[in-house]
């Protein structure tokens, strides 16, 4: 809400001297956040005064356009000093314009003067003459959008050479306040200047414009008849006749309009807006001569149409008040008027609606049909009631007094203002919500004077005051007290929470998984969880890859990715792909995250909010929702291990996709098997689903390359996700001290010779087996395929450790253990040992 | 050198003469001197102290005296022995001592060289942000409380006085999901988690709850459709705002600094009643002379979050009894705070991905 401060103080006063940052920062403390002091005139400075049009010689340019050389008399100080001579009783000055003439006063910039946006100005040559400064328009003043013409004065607007910032009201101040939906009295003078008179010290005479005797309803007005009392609970209608259309708004009325935000549009429309501004109250005007017969308010049938004010056609929705006449529908009551009616350039007489409209109604029209308007902002919001007659009175009146027309007798009023309830509020509420010693007697004058009818001790029985429909409950008479005893005066006290448990366990692995990642020299990034098809498509998934189920946003903001993701990969690939095309290309990044799994499960219940939900009830929410596991996705790109006077680098390779999962696994006391697999976004031969216990928990491997392609990386790029839900899940809580055993190690080395096909992880479990328990630790040393094998065939050497946990081992013993090793080995798997 | 030796023994022998002993014994001890390394000295021992060596033939003629000068020979020839075996291992010492020295310069290297070979990991900003401001609160007793991002309407809105019709709702432009019917949302604020906390836990509850949020906001160097936020909340009996007042001062000392404070200002949240925004006073210049501060940009307090005593009304719905229970909740952007408190004035780095901006904060901040 925008306010000039002229406006507020012709409703209130504050004691003399008060700034107004002293109004700005009280009303902040008490709920009216200041956003921002504007004057039209802040950026102007130096000599802006009124000046006559003394002569003005059009001289046409060889580039078609018509200047006027004019001569401007500004006063005989400034003549003298800014005159050059070429003129005689004013200074030259050069002017494209033309909507003005000789002995028109005009704005008149002189050298030295500076212009919104920095704009200097100078005596400069133009046109073959020294134009000695600038006749300005709206727009050039900051003062609108105006460009077709220079501001002309009216006559008696004052003498040449006089300043011309307060004829222009170019000093006059307004602040703009953030209101909260629950101050919706705040969207009007009269609501600001209440503020001003509860919370600027000293201030006082309240003069509330809707304080004003009004004609008693007779039966001579407009007849109306409202259908649905609930939706309209009250309507004025009052007729102006007589109206002059040409009439122009007062130049105090545009600027105010103008100050607030609002566009001039006529002087009937603008008297409109002016008293919405000034009562908070939404007018329509009419144009009574279209009307036909009587006003009947009802709520839309299906199917209805009504083409707005906006010339938007609509199909109307029953649950939409609207307005009617014998024609049909007029109005969508409250936030928008017909086309048919509307107040024209021809219109005479108008028909004044000012009426009270349900806000839950006004709120859903406004959004079914997506109008904003300033009448539907504060008829949402709860407007107050009972000031239906006064502000149809008060546009009566400025529309005969600014534009000659007589106020026709008749006064229509439909329907009574609903009662303020009752509130019981404990008189010691305030002190008890707040921790501040506040009284019974300091909350009934605070709550008095914000309005509220307050009667009663112990337990207050209070009535908000019928501009405050937001007080409905009794914790809501507490912040009314406190803010204005001020919240800067409420006390700083520790709480004594109960001894806490401190993490949870997945808390803590969560944060061991992300230094573990860390520590493993990979970067965490964090991605936005929308994606599209394209991308699922560039990860080159089947068309019944289950990671195609997504669940679809119904607004999103780049139509192109308008799902919740169920993979972090397309994220991780593309930050991946944008480090690679910053220039980083040895690059490796890890993201944990939730992903989307829809269910399918139905409805999320909209649960009673008068009661707890029942378990059941709960449990039905939770399983409406989609599952959202928490997953963990790791990229590396280019060298894992960079080259240097060490030696060469090493690339990154599809195991160490693997082994940062292994990395994180061992950190969970986890151990993590790998086996071949076919799956995008994978290379097909050089994927590996993982598995725990059994369990598959994700993938890693080298990216397919056409998917390396598409995210913009190098081949060879690796990744993997796995769901660290279930890692997380499975973790080891209590590990079991380990015992050594102190007697010495036997060592054996074995070669087998294996088909390539074999998986070297079935060689190991098969010589574990077979070496039996005096095995202590197996480890591949070697892979060797080549002539020495021969085709198809691969040799795997490993190192085995022989200990017994009670004694040296025998002559033999280990050797037999790695004889029964191998022979299970070559049982499961075809291996020979190589000579 | 031989002689008659009439007056002494008729069975001479010439090497065990006092001044041959003397003279092998000086011939050891300058060629062990002289041995200029462990090979040397090798040759000097096999010379001088081998099987062969002089005074080891000395020796063997010790046998050949006369019993009663076989003692004082022998004692002239192992003293000399013993004193050329010492001063051979005194050498060994010191060429030993030579030759590491040596070989150990032979060995330096460029120090200055570079040593990283793999890249640096490094942690989120964000979530070590988050996991400080977890840590703060655990320190004073609270719990970490989480919930799904994609949430029912109901816990997101109406469960927190946020009611189908409520105004507030178009405040916070929300990301729906289809079906509609399914009145399932990506949640606004991380409040739906303190609905839940209430309806699973019973009071004294003392939680925080970080997390992402979403809103339907353009991407630009202050929006964000998703960003962090870290809510808290506080239910048991007697919980007053100033219990609110006192745990944000504390929260925003900690997290800002000795003596940073907050200021309330009313405000409007439809789940807290009364309601505030809280401002953080400028960390940077304490509002002393913020009239040229960049942080604050002049105004001595930074817009924090916003706060309140919890609606009676979000008690009920969430199964906690007003009449016994009060409490107070807060809510802050995470990424906001990181924002002032690292000096980042475009919140697109956080969202990026690049690895050159997350590195630079390591893994703890
Ligand atoms: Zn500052």
């Amino acid at each position: 809400m925008k306010a000039p401060l002229s406006w507020i103080l012709d409703l209130v006063d504050v004691p003399a001297g008060t700034t107004t940052e002293e109004i700005t920062d009280r009303l902040t403390l008490t709920g009216l956040k200041l956003e921002a002091i504007v004057s039209p005139g802040r950026e102007i400075t130096g000599p802006l005064v009124i000046g006559r049009v003394l002569t003005m010689e059009p001289e046409p340019q060889k580039n078609g356009k018509t200047i006027n050389w004019c001569t401007v008399d500004v006063g005989a100080e400034l003549n003298a000093a800014h005159g050059t001579g070429e003129q005689s009783g004013g200074v030259g000055i050069v002017c494209g314009a033309h909507n003005f003439a000789p002995g028109d006063l005009v704005v008149t910039v002189l050298p030295g003067g500076v212009l919104p946006g920095g704009f200097e100005i100078g005596a400069r040559k133009t046109y073959g003459h020294l134009s000695a400064g600038m006749i300005c328009s709206a727009r050039e003043l900051g003062l609108g959008e105006d460009h077709d013409g220079i501001i002309v004065l009216p006559p008696d607007a004052g003498e040449p050479g006089q300043d011309v910032r307060p004829v222009l009201g170019l000093d006059e101040e307004t602040i703009e306040f953030e209101v909260n939906p629950d101050r919706a009295y705040a969207l009007s003078l009269r609501g600001i200047a209440r503020e001003v008179l509860v919370s600027v010290e000293g201030a006082s005479g309240f003069r509330d414009p809707t304080l004003r005797d009004t004609p008693a309803a007779n039966d001579e007005g407009h007849p109306v008849v409202v259908e649905d009392a609930e939706g309209c609970p009250v309507f004025v209608a009052r007729r102006v006749d007589g109206f002059d259309p040409a009439a122009a708004t007062p130049d105090f009325m545009v600027q105010r309009i103008t100050a607030a935000g609002m566009r001039p549009i006529s002087l009937a429309v603008d008297v409109t807006n002016y008293v919405m501004l000034e009562t908070g109250r939404p007018i329509h005007g009419y144009d009574a001569d279209t009307l036909q017969g009587a006003i009947v308010v009802r709520r839309a049938r299906e199917g209805e149409k009504l083409t707005t004010l906006d010339g938007t056609a609509r199909t109307l929705d029953p649950g939409d008040l609207v307005v009617t006449d014998d024609s049909g529908i007029i109005g969508l009551g409250g936030v928008m008027g017909g086309e048919t009616t509307e107040i024209s350039g021809t219109t005479t007489s108008i028909l004044v609606e000012s009426a009270h409209w349900d806000a839950v109604s006004m709120y859903r029209t406004g959004r079914r049909h997506k109008i904003t308007s300033e009448a539907g902002k504060r008829n949402e919001r709860g407007v107050d009631p009972t000031i239906c007659e006064a502000a149809a009175d008060r546009v009566v009146e400025l529309l005969v007094e600014h534009g000659g027309g007589t106020a026709h007798p008749g006064v229509t009023v439909v329907g009574t203002p609903p009662a303020m309830p009752v509130v019981e509020v404990a008189g010691d509420l305030a002190a008890r919500v707040s921790g501040m010693p506040i009284t019974e007697e300091q909350s009934v004058e605070c709550l008095r004077a914000v309005g509220c009818d307050v009667s009663g001790s112990g337990t207050l029985s209070v009535t908000p005051p019928p501009w405050r429909p937001d007080l409905t409950d009794a914790q809501d008479f507490s912040e009314e007290v406190v803010r204005l005893v001020g919240y800067d005066k409420v006390p700083s006290v520790l709480p004594t929470p109960p001894s806490g448990r401190g993490l949870t366990r997945s808390q803590q692995l969560r944060r061991r998984v992300g230094r573990t990642l860390a520590g493993e020299g990979y970067v965490e990034v964090v991605s936005f969880p929308f994606v599209g098809e394209a991308d699922l498509d560039a990860l080159g998934l089947a068309a019944d890859d289950p990671r195609r189920d997504l669940l679809r946003l119904s607004n999103p903001l780049n139509t192109e990715a308008g799902f919740m993701t169920s993979t972090l990969l397309p994220g991780i690939l593309r930050a991946a792909g944008k480090n690679v095309g910053h220039g980083t290309t040895d690059v490796a990044i890890f993201e944990t995250g939730t992903v989307t799994l829809p269910r399918h499960a139905g409805p999320a219940a909209i649960l009673p909010v008068d009661r707890r939900p029942t378990d059941a009830e709960l449990e039905a929410l939770d399983a409406a929702l989609p599952a959202q596991p928490l997953h963990l996705a790791v990229v590396a790109a280019g060298d894992a291990v960079a080259g240097g006077w060490w030696g060469e680098a090493r690339p990154v390779s599809w195991s160490d996709a693997v082994d940062a999962v292994r990395s994180v696994a061992d950190a969970l006391g986890l151990e993590v098997t790998a086996s071949a697999v076919e799956l995008a976004p994978w290379h097909p031969g050089r994927c590996a689903e993982l598995s725990v216990a059994g369990e598959v928990v994700g993938h890693a491997g080298e990216v397919h390359p056409t998917v390396c392609q598409a995210f913009g990386l190098p081949k060879r790029t690796v990744a993997a996700e796995v769901d660290l839900d279930l890692l997380i899940a499975r973790a080891v809580h209590l590990r079991t001290a380990p015992t050594f055993s102190s007697y010495p190690v036997a060592k054996e080395d074995v070669a087998l010779v294996v088909d390539a096909s074999v998986p070297a992880a079935d060689v190991e479990t098969a010589l574990r087996e077979g070496a039996g328990e005096l095995l202590e630790s197996i480890r591949l040393f070697d892979v060797y395929t080549g002539d020495q094998v021969g085709e198809g065939k691969k040799s795997l050497a490993y190192a085995l450790r022989f200990r017994a946990a009670d004694r040296t081992l025998k002559e033999g013993e280990a050797a037999a253990a790695r004889d029964a090793a191998v022979a299970r080995a070559a049982e499961r798997t075809g291996a020979v040992q190589r000579a | 050198m031989s002689g008659p030796n009439t007056d002494y023994d008729p069975v001479e022998v010439t090497p065990l003469k006092a001044d041959q002993v003397e003279a092998m014994r000086e011939a050891a001890l300058a060629a062990i001197a002289a041995a200029a390394d462990l090979d040397a000295l090798k040759q000097v021992r096999l010379d001088h102290a081998g099987d062969r060596s002089p005074l080891a033939l000395a020796n063997r003629e010790i046998g050949a005296l006369p019993p009663q000068a076989r003692k004082e020979a022998g004692q002239r020839v192992g003293q000399a022995r013993g004193a050329v075996n010492r001063a051979i291992a005194a050498r060994q010492t010191v060429l030993e001592a030579e030759h590491e020295e040596r070989m150990l310069a032979e060995e330096t290297v460029d120090v200055s060289l570079p040593t990283t070979r793999r890249r640096r990991g490094g942690r989120h900003p964000l979530t070590l942000q988050s996991e400080l401001i977890a840590d703060l609160f655990v320190a004073m007793g609270y719990e970490i409380a989480e919930g799904p991002v994609v949430e029912a309407e109901w816990l997101n809105f109406d469960a927190l006085n946020l009611g189908p019709d409520h105004p507030a709702r178009t405040m916070q432009d929300t990301f729906w999901t289809e079906p509609a019917e399914d009145h399932v949302v990506l949640r606004t604020q991380t409040s739906p988690v303190q609905a839940r906390t209430m309806l699973t836990r019973t009071p004294p509850i003392y939680v925080v709850c970080p997390g992402r949020v979403f809103r339907t906001d353009e991407y630009d160097a202050t929006h964000s459709p998703m960003f962090h936020q870290v809510e808290g909340l506080v239910v048991d009996k007697g919980i007053t705002m100033a219990h609110l007042k006192g745990t944000l001062d504390h929260f925003a000392s900690q997290l800002f600094g000795d003596d940073i404070t907050t200021r309330f200002r009313p405000s409007y949240f439809p789940f807290t009643e009364p309601s505030a925004e809280v401002d953080v006073k400028c960390f940077v210049c304490r509002n002393i002379e913020p009239q040229s501060c960049r942080t604050c940009r002049g105004e001595g307090w930074i817009e924090w979050g916003g706060c309140g005593v919890v609606n009676p009304r979000v008690l009920v719905a969430c199964g906690v009894d007003p009449e016994v229970y009060s409490g107070f909740a807060f809510g802050m952007g995470i990424d906001r705070s990181f924002m002032f408190r690292h000096d980042l004035e475009d919140l697109r780095p956080l969202f990026e991905g690049d690895v050159r901006f997350s590195s630079a904060f390591g893994t703890e901040i």
